[in-house]
């Protein structure tokens, strides 16, 4: 028998988690639900080849007839206002819905964590300064404030974007801060900076690490919500352009069918049907995962 | 009261100004995206004014440094001034002003049914933990959670509307509205459903209501999650403490000990999460409102969003950032009055 256990915490942290997620269904389904999607992702090109010299992004159309067509061995979802493919369009949104919301996630993580962990760890005027700009931030609907600067850049994905990174990234520097005041109060932080470690060292080598897990929990559950408000505003008119493969677009384009043909209410139920359950399987996937994350980190629910 | 109590208000009353000020810095910081010539464009209301541009940058000190323009900017809009709307062709205030009533007759369904919903559920969730109760509560929360708001809307009209034939989208019908405008009908609040009462009119008061039944139910499946899970995590921490244990000990029968004991304290974090309530509210109302039109703030918002208006756009966010601020002061304060380790301690 060991008496010291020579694993480093976070790989048996990692353990513990996998060990819980495992034991719960929901998880495991909103795993699944997460792989079949990267899948799609990354397999975009195979699944519906584009064609050569055009953006891939840009759904093929079958002619220009307004009418939607019922779906068809040539086009398996069917075809939206515009004859655009929806097979098409939502197997590459896939590859969209990923894009904002990792690139998003990412870039407001890192935002967040220089912000949090400079007012974390240093204290006083500096965290009262960084954390009432951060405040003005958190005083908005994030949809709304995001609208507002989407307006202001021009209409289009990047600035949709880039608005989401402005909106999001407060909610993870007031996490990082509350994380590192915790760490910072530890001995083994103190001792770092007794052994003569430059600040930049304690925060990245000895501060950072301890909080990833509660940063994982938060990326997991903003990923589901970034795509949600980004298919929002691509569906108010603000962020992709007519024709783009994004999922928020796309059901736009099924406003005008949602009544209907005469003696035939359902007759284009395809156009809105079914690229709304492909967004919501993904957001939900995402939200059980961190759901499940959550609760598989709280020191609360845990036997150990 | 004690005087803990009252410096923890005073405190918090103060807290508010800098922050309203901030809000404002914020909307004015993304005026400063765009030069002079456009900004000066947002106070013009006819195209063919567009020579006198050099006068308006004079007149709105537009070319000034940014702190003496910021002094301007908030004293036209302490005035009312938030410029003009080109997509309603009036001012972004005017246009706020006639479509608020729309935008709180909804809420006025919306909020009461999303609180009293999601605090029993998430009560039944709790005492039934683990049951299959609990287990489709909980899916039903998930599922709601991740329900984008405009596609539920979409569906919601597919099948009523387009479907079964009933609850059009609008906030009337044709004959309704003009009965409104005809001045038979006296409108006092521009809420239809209290004005129909007013005027004893119960035809008009059945078509408003059946107009709000897929936008209030529309934005209470999206945000009544929220409440839900505080309500069921905060009822089973309550469950769990000892007094509780005391209680059923001296021999109450379950129900005394959930609902005069448990739910009470239960309830002290649900008003905490009334906040974010606000917040996801006040997202819901633009998709809500465009995809039913039903003409109130959110609406215009996000009409005036797609046409690039910007005066109406930040006006409409400036006032979301002021309500949001406010709602968090009145949650605060009602908080610290619950809860006795503030009012007390």
């Amino acid at each position: 028998m060991r008496l010291i256990d020579s694993e480093s915490p976070r790989i048996k942290e990692l353990k513990f988690i996998w060990k819980r997620l495992r034991s719960s269904p929901l998880s495991l389904a909103g795993l699944a639900i997460i792989i079949f999607f990267t899948l799609i992702a990354i397999f975009a090109p195979v699944l519906a080849p584009p064609r050569g010299g055009r953006d891939p992004y840009m759904m093929p159309r079958f002619g220009f007839s307004p009418t939607p067509r019922p779906p068809s061995p040539e086009a398996i979802f069917g075809t939206t206002e515009g004859q655009y493919d929806l097979y098409y369009g939502i197997i590459w949104g896939t590859r969209t819905a990923y894009r904002i919301g990792l690139l998003v996630v990412l870039a407001s993580a890192l935002v967040g964590i220089v912000i949090g962990s400079i007012a974390g760890y240093y204290k006083g005027v500096i965290d009262e300064v960084l954390m009432r700009i951060t405040d003005i931030f958190l005083a908005f609907p994030s949809l709304i404030l995001a609208m507002a600067f989407v307006v202001a850049f021009g209409r289009s994905l990047d600035s949709v974007t880039l608005a989401l990174i402005i909106v999001s990234w407060p909610s993870y520097a007031r996490l990082i801060r509350g994380e590192v005041l915790k760490v910072t109060a530890e001995d083994f932080v103190e001792a770092a900076k007794a052994v003569g470690c430059s600040d930049f060292r304690v925060i990245v080598k000895h501060v950072l690490p301890n909080t990833i897990f509660p940063l994982l929990v938060m990326a997991s559950l903003d990923i589901g919500s970034i795509v949600l408000t980004a298919a929002a505003l691509s569906f108010l008119g603000l962020g992709a352009p007519t024709g783009y493969s994004d999922w928020g677009q796309i059901i736009s384009l099924s406003r005008n069918w949602i009544t209907g043909a005469p003696g035939n209410p359902f007759a284009y139920w395809h156009t809105y049907i079914i690229p709304g359950v492909f967004l919501f399987l993904f957001v939900m996937g995402w939200n059980l995962l961190g759901d499940a994350l959550r609760d598989a980190l709280d020191p609360m629910m845990r036997r150990r | 009261m004690g005087s803990n109590l009252r410096t923890y208000i005073a405190r918090r009353l103060l807290l508010v100004i800098p922050t309203l000020i901030g809000v404002t810095l914020l909307i004015f910081a993304v005026t400063q995206l765009f030069d002079p010539v456009q900004r000066a464009s947002l106070y013009i209301r006819d195209p063919k004014n567009l020579r006198a541009i050099d006068e308006v940058i004079r007149k709105y000190g537009l070319d000034q440094p940014f702190y003496i323009q910021y002094f301007s900017w908030l004293s036209q809009l302490l005035e009312g001034n938030l410029g003009w709307s080109q997509s309603l062709h009036m001012r972004v205030i005017d246009a706020l002003v006639t479509r608020a009533p729309a935008t709180i007759e909804l809420a006025m369904y919306a909020a009461p049914l999303t609180i009293i919903l999601g605090i029993r559920l998430g009560k039944l969730s709790a005492v039934k933990k683990d049951t299959w109760v609990d287990h489709f509560t909980r899916a039903f929360a998930i599922i709601g959670w991740s329900l984008p708001a405009f596609w539920l809307g979409i569906v919601l009209l597919a099948f009523f509307y387009g479907g079964l034939g009933i609850f059009s989208p609008g906030r009337l019908s044709p004959w309704a509205e003009a009965l409104i405008r005809s001045g038979e009908f006296k409108v006092y609040t521009g809420l239809y459903t209290i004005d129909s009462i007013l005027n004893l009119n119960a035809a008009v008061f059945l078509d408003a209501l059946s107009h709000l039944v897929l936008p209030v139910t529309t934005l209470t499946i999206i945000d009544v999650a929220l409440i839900m899970r505080i309500m069921r995590s905060s009822m089973l921490e309550q469950l769990g403490k000892t007094y509780i244990i005391a209680a059923r000990a001296r021999g109450l029968d379950e129900k005394t000990v959930v609902d005069k004991h448990a739910t009470k304290n239960a309830l002290i974090p649900v008003i905490t999460i009334s906040g974010l309530l606000t917040a996801g509210m006040l997202s819901g109302m633009v998709i809500t409102e465009t995809i039913f039109e039903f003409k109130g703030v959110g609406y215009f918002a996000a009409h005036a969003a797609t046409q690039l208006d910007i005066p109406a756009v930040l006006g409409f966010a400036l006032l979301t950032g002021i309500i949001f601020v406010i709602a968090n002061l009145i949650v605060d304060l009602l908080y610290a009055y619950v809860d006795p380790r503030i009012r007390l301690g």
